[in-house]
């Protein structure tokens, strides 16, 4: 037994570069997506291939990036967040309730100060995030269907705070930040790319991070080694919960308006980018990079389908399969990692 | 007992390997109708291979198979099943979301001529076949909601009850209580005087004597004895399971060996009254700083969840745990590990990233005590680098994958988590399992080593000789319940499974 051990291990060891290709599969078959996508655009249309068409897909994707940092977390971990586009939605709202509205808003919001306004919000996602948490980790519901249910308590709080009404005002610091711009570059963009950045980092260079990667790749053998497994479980749902109250709230000044269900393509389209990218679904394997490249792949296969002649509602069915085509890799590429390193 | 002149199941010179390892070498073998057949023998003495073949488990051997006087090769369990022969496994195989009436009739549930299922029908008859069997429960409930021990019984009762003519039983009492295995075995007989032929495995040599009619001992892959029941003891059992004279090369501890004065180190741990619904019973010990602590008993016996308990992973019923003189309910596994606690499992699966390089899986356990906030991953890889050079694990690579070294370099990865900063206790469960000899020494090695700086070390096993081989006081783990202990005093293997 022993020696046949030792005599796979040395076979193992001198695997050349073809497995080692395959084991960087997810890394990088989102890239040559992204880069084939970017090319036959280019192609297809002439207005694609612009710096000015870049920004637009900068600012486009921003929110959802954002709500990806948190998310990424959360998948890391082998977990699932439903309620990211319900919670981006409910701290967007709840910013304008807390913010004086022109007369003819028929809201019976509290006008507060701006900072408390936002001060006040951000508490509201990280307690919803928090109840996510505690149903994850106290209470034992699968996170599919604990976010499920903040999905509607999200938009409940919601739909109780603006009654069918539209809120345009927001405090300034947040209208600047995701309205305005700095040197031609939209606030929300540099928002965005600092926030990943945040993410990148904790990931990458905590402990936390670690932690993170190590509960994800193994939650048991995280247990045997004394990792408080619950605590970070619950710290990633409420680091979405904020990523994604922080999103709703730019969205909102963004959009210029803040509504029920305005945020309602973002729960797919967040998920989208980080699958796309390959993180894996199982846990433990991508990161911030790989949401990055993921967030690309569907900002340049949104915004292209705009630029070339194509049927608008062909477009939704394009964008499902390209998404199946992603986790047909996400899920192929976990098992040919299995393959080569079990 | 009225024997049929032919058995009703007979197997000649069968020779079964594993990858150039062989695990049964020209074993025969004969089953009777209406007789219960006891099969004994250590872990890897090939009987439960034996079994596995005779179930068409494993289809590829060498030698005769004869079922009622025909020569017959199974190719799948589902051959062996048309063939009239069905296997209770040691591990238990219901589906505990659905009923108990669903179970007793899976895979074949009364239908109507729609394809239908009957309910009712299959209700009534489940209940009938079980309280034929003393088993009295709802065969509507949900089987999950029942006892392990039930869940069992009833697991049990579907094969005896399935219409086989050859029935074979592995390690089926491991999970029952007094009064159930009492129940069982009434069954057994009531079967048996219908004419069926029984296998009956077990490591409790007072159950096989009590309920077989003839009993079998192998010893490494041999058929060494079989006798009538009737005609032997425990003692005797026991010897011929071992085995005198210099047949397996590693030290066998048959003889006696002399466990040292029990040290007078401080009390690390103390545990008082612990219980933990089936699986233990009142259980209080202390271990002490300086002493390797062995815990043995069979498959079963409640050390897997005592060393869960140990380390917060489980919490138990009632009873205390003290660690360094303060009591403690752990709330979870970190907490264990800052009290001084650290636990290494018996599957290397459950403690290792696999995917992960070896230095990441060193420091996972100390990363709070190397770094703050930012990871210090030169200072990983240095920590790493030292354990492995200490405890020889090879290739002497860190950034390796974990899951390209060797199962031994891997449980010697498991232990090195540890070993940077020791616990005040160290639970092992299974240390040495499946390792070659060279690896087994090292790790015996390692343990003395931590011993002698002072660490109370308790190590779990259901096998004799690693608790044999590494334990100074040895206390005796049998279906729950502490029932021996051994300290400043001979011992050896025959005194372990005669107090088992």
């Amino acid at each position: 037994m022993a020696s046949s051990e030792t005599a796979l291990a040395a076979d193992r060891k001198a695997r050349g570069i073809g497995p080692f290709l395959r084991s960087q599969m997810r890394n990088i078959a989102p890239f040559l997506t992204l880069i084939f996508l970017s090319l036959f655009f280019a192609f297809a249309s002439p207005s694609f291939a612009t710096l000015d068409n870049l920004g637009n897909i900068l600012t486009q994707v921003s929110v959802t990036g954002i709500i990806a940092v948190g998310l990424t977390f959360v998948i890391l971990c082998a977990e699932i967040d439903l309620s990211i586009a319900s919670i981006a939605n409910v701290t967007g709202i709840a910013v304008a309730y807390f913010t004086l509205q022109e007369s003819y808003v028929n809201i019976a919001n509290v006008p507060l100060p701006g900072a408390v306004a936002i001060l006040l919000s951000i508490l509201l996602c990280a307690l919803l995030g928090l109840v996510n948490a505690l149903g994850l980790t106290v209470i034992g519901i699968p996170s599919f269907i604990m976010t499920l249910a903040m999905m509607q308590i999200a938009a409940g709080i919601s739909a109780l705070l603006v009654r069918g009404q539209i809120a345009y005002k927001v405090p300034s610091l947040i209208s600047t930040l995701g309205s305005g711009s700095i040197g031609g570059i939209p606030w929300i963009v540099i928002v965005a790319a600092i926030m990943l950045l945040a993410g990148h980092l904790v990931l990458t260079y905590t402990r936390f991070g670690r932690y993170v990667y190590m509960v994800g790749g193994n939650r048991e053998a995280a247990e045997y080694s004394g990792l408080n497994v619950k605590l970070i479980l619950g710290t990633v749902m409420v680091i979405s919960a904020v990523c994604s109250g922080i999103g709703g709230m730019l969205g909102v000044a963004h959009f210029g308006s803040a509504q029920q269900n305005e945020f309602d393509t973002y729960l797919l389209d967040s998920i989208a980018a980080v699958v796309v990218g390959g993180t894996s679904l199982f846990g433990g394997r991508g990161g911030i990079g790989n949401t990055i490249v993921g967030l690309f792949v569907l900002g340049v296969l949104n915004n292209g389908l705009d630029h070339v002649n194509i049927d608008s509602f062909l477009k939704i069915l394009i964008r499902g399969l390209i998404l199946l085509a992603a986790l047909v890799i996400n899920v192929y590429a976990q098992r040919l990692r299995e393959k080569t390193a079990d | 007992m009225q024997q049929a002149r032919s058995p009703i199941l007979e197997l000649q010179g069968i020779t079964k390997s594993f990858g150039g390892v062989e695990a049964l070498r020209g074993v025969d073998f004969a089953l009777y109708a209406g007789e219960i057949h006891g099969l004994v023998g250590e872990n890897g003495a090939g009987k439960s291979t034996l079994m596995k073949i005779i179930a068409g488990v494993h289809p590829e051997f060498s030698g005769r198979f004869l079922v009622n006087g025909q020569e017959t090769r199974f190719r799948s369990a589902r051959d062996a099943h048309a063939a009239g022969i069905a296997m209770v496994h040691q591990e238990l195989s219901v589906a505990p979301d659905l009923t108990v009436a669903e179970n007793v009739f899976l895979g074949n549930q009364p239908t109507n001529r729609l394809g239908i299922v009957q309910w009712r029908r299959m209700a009534r008859e489940a209940g009938e076949q079980l309280a034929r069997f003393g088993i009295n429960v709802d065969p509507m409930s949900r089987l999950g909601d029942l006892p392990i021990g039930l869940q069992q019984l009833i697991e049990i009762a579907r094969v005896l009850f399935s219409g086989a003519r050859i029935v074979i039983l592995d390690e089926p009492t491991s999970a029952l209580s007094p009064p159930e295995v009492e129940r069982l075995f009434t069954t057994l007989r009531r079967l048996r005087d219908e004419g069926t032929g029984i296998v009956f495995i077990s490591h409790f040599i007072e159950d096989i004597l009590r309920v077989s009619d003839t009993v079998t001992v192998f010893r490494n892959g041999r058929k060494v004895a079989e006798t009538a029941s009737a005609a032997t003891t425990k003692g005797a059992l026991i010897e011929a399971m071992i085995g005198r004279g210099g047949e397996v090369l590693e030290h066998s501890y048959t003889d006696d060996l002399s466990l040292p004065k029990p040290s007078d180190g401080p009390v690390v741990l103390k545990v008082d009254q612990l219980s933990l619904a089936r699986s233990l019973q009142d259980v209080s010990f202390e271990a002490r700083a300086g002493e390797v602590l062995g815990i043995y008993g069979f498959m079963g016996c409640g050390q897997q969840e005592l060393s869960r308990i140990l380390f917060g992973k489980l919490k138990p019923d009632s009873g205390a745990l003290i660690v360094d003189g303060a009591a403690k309910s752990f709330a979870s596994t970190a907490a264990a590990r800052r009290a001084g606690v650290a636990l290494v499992p018996e599957s290397r699966r459950a403690m290792l990233f696999h995917q992960e390089p070896v230095y990441k899986n060193v420091s996972i356990s100390i990363l709070d005590r190397i770094s703050a906030l930012l990871l210090k991953p030169a200072r990983e890889r240095e920590i790493a680098k030292h354990q492995v050079e200490q405890l020889q694990i090879r290739p002497p690579v860190v950034a390796l994958d974990l899951g390209m070294l060797s199962g031994g370099n891997q449980q010697k990865v498991a232990l090195a988590k540890w070993l940077t900063y020791p616990p005040k206790l160290l639970v092992l469960c299974e240390p040495t399992r499946g390792m070659d000899v060279g690896a087994k020494n090292d790790v015996i090695n390692i343990v003395r080593d931590l011993r002698a700086r002072g660490l109370a070390i308790i190590v779990l096993s259901t096998e004799p000789e690693t608790v044999l081989s590494l334990a100074d006081r040895i206390l005796v783990l049998k279906r729950g319940a502490l029932v021996r202990e051994f300290t400043n005093e001979p011992v050896s293997k025959d005194r372990l499974l005669e107090a088992a």
